[in-house]
């Protein structure tokens, strides 16, 4: 049932990302371009950054520190937490739950400590 | 998906005992997927695969064209540079609320009969919550995704995020081996 369901998200995936692609970049923020840029991520056209999320990258330092590293940390975090942004974030907060509370602020927490500090050293 | 939950309730039931929790407000008058015990839902009753598959295509698809798998959106969040992810959380929170009190309320029973039950996460001394959210975090900057995400990555044609997705499983695994040593 989970595989299926994964499954599905999969084939969500292909349907939004490849079938009915948006052919134009993510909008983000003048800003966040700006922030990025000045990081080294120059290639803003596709959902995640060529310089971090391709084969190639992934033999270089960065690439596999994001990609490894980060996915171990998601998956460890995940399972240590018990939940994850739609489990904790979501349906825990919607049903007032008291852990999910504690949950998403330190998902939070942990975001910034990231972006301020495991970023960059990631693209150095 | 909340479906799911249960069921992963009673795959944790051997270790932690959560099967009381999960099972007892149960019909009495329960299909004949009780004779499968732990999998209920591979009775005569129960859905077919199909249904999670529509429902994980659904999930997909709105994470997908929402934006919020893409890196750029996540880091323009944790800047504060948008109000992009902030606004889909925003919309996303009251219909949770609206669907989790519906389900408690309403429609009380799983298309395979079962009751719905959402078992109430036991805050202990919320450490796990506390260092296990802010591990994922990092994990969550670092990647721009969170689990489901991942795999949405993977069908918009992001080929290497399957090595995330493995290593999540690794990160997965290793806290297992760790479980019994660390606070919760």
């Amino acid at each position: 049932m989970e595989l299926a369901f994964v499954a599905g998200i999969v084939i969500g995936g292909v349907l939004a990302g490849v079938v009915f692609r948006n052919p134009e970049p993510v909008a983000i923020a003048a800003s966040t371009r700006a922030s990025l840029g000045a990081l080294g991520i120059h290639d803003f056209t596709g959902l995640v950054p060529r310089e971090l999320f391709t084969w190639r990258a992934l033999t270089t330092p960065s690439g596999l520190f994001a990609i490894v590293g980060g996915g171990f940390l998601v998956g460890f975090g995940t399972a240590y937490a018990g939940g994850c942004t739609s489990g904790h974030g979501i349906s825990g907060v919607a049903n007032l739950e008291v852990p999910s509370f504690i949950a998403l602020a330190a998902f939070f927490a942990g975001g910034l400590l990231g972006t301020f500090f495991l970023v960059p050293l990631a693209l150095r | 998906m909340i479906d799911l939950r249960n069921s992963d309730r009673r795959r944790e039931a051997p270790d932690g005992g959560a099967i009381n929790l999960a099972t007892e407000d149960r019909p009495t008058s329960r299909p004949s997927g009780e004779l499968f015990g732990t999998e209920p839902s591979q009775g005569a009753h129960a859905p077919g695969l199909w249904v999670y598959l529509l429902v994980g295509v659904a999930f997909g698809f709105v994470l997908t064209k929402s934006e919020v798998i893409s890196w750029f959106r996540i880091q323009e969040m944790f800047r504060f540079q948008g109000f992009h992810m902030y606004g889909v959380f925003a919309t996303a929170l009251p219909t949770a609320t609206i669907g989790v009190q519906l389900l408690k309320r309403r429609w009380r029973r799983t298309l395979g009969g079962d009751a719905i039950v959402i078992p109430r996460k036991q805050l202990g001394k919320g450490v796990r919550y506390a260092v296990g959210g802010t591990i994922f975090g990092l994990g969550w900057a670092l990647t721009g995704a969170c689990p489901g995400p991942l795999f949405a990555l993977l069908g918009s044609g992001v080929g290497v995020i399957v090595v995330a997705i493995v290593s999540a499983m690794l990160g997965t695994w290793t806290y297992g081996l760790l479980r019994g040593s660390l606070p919760h």
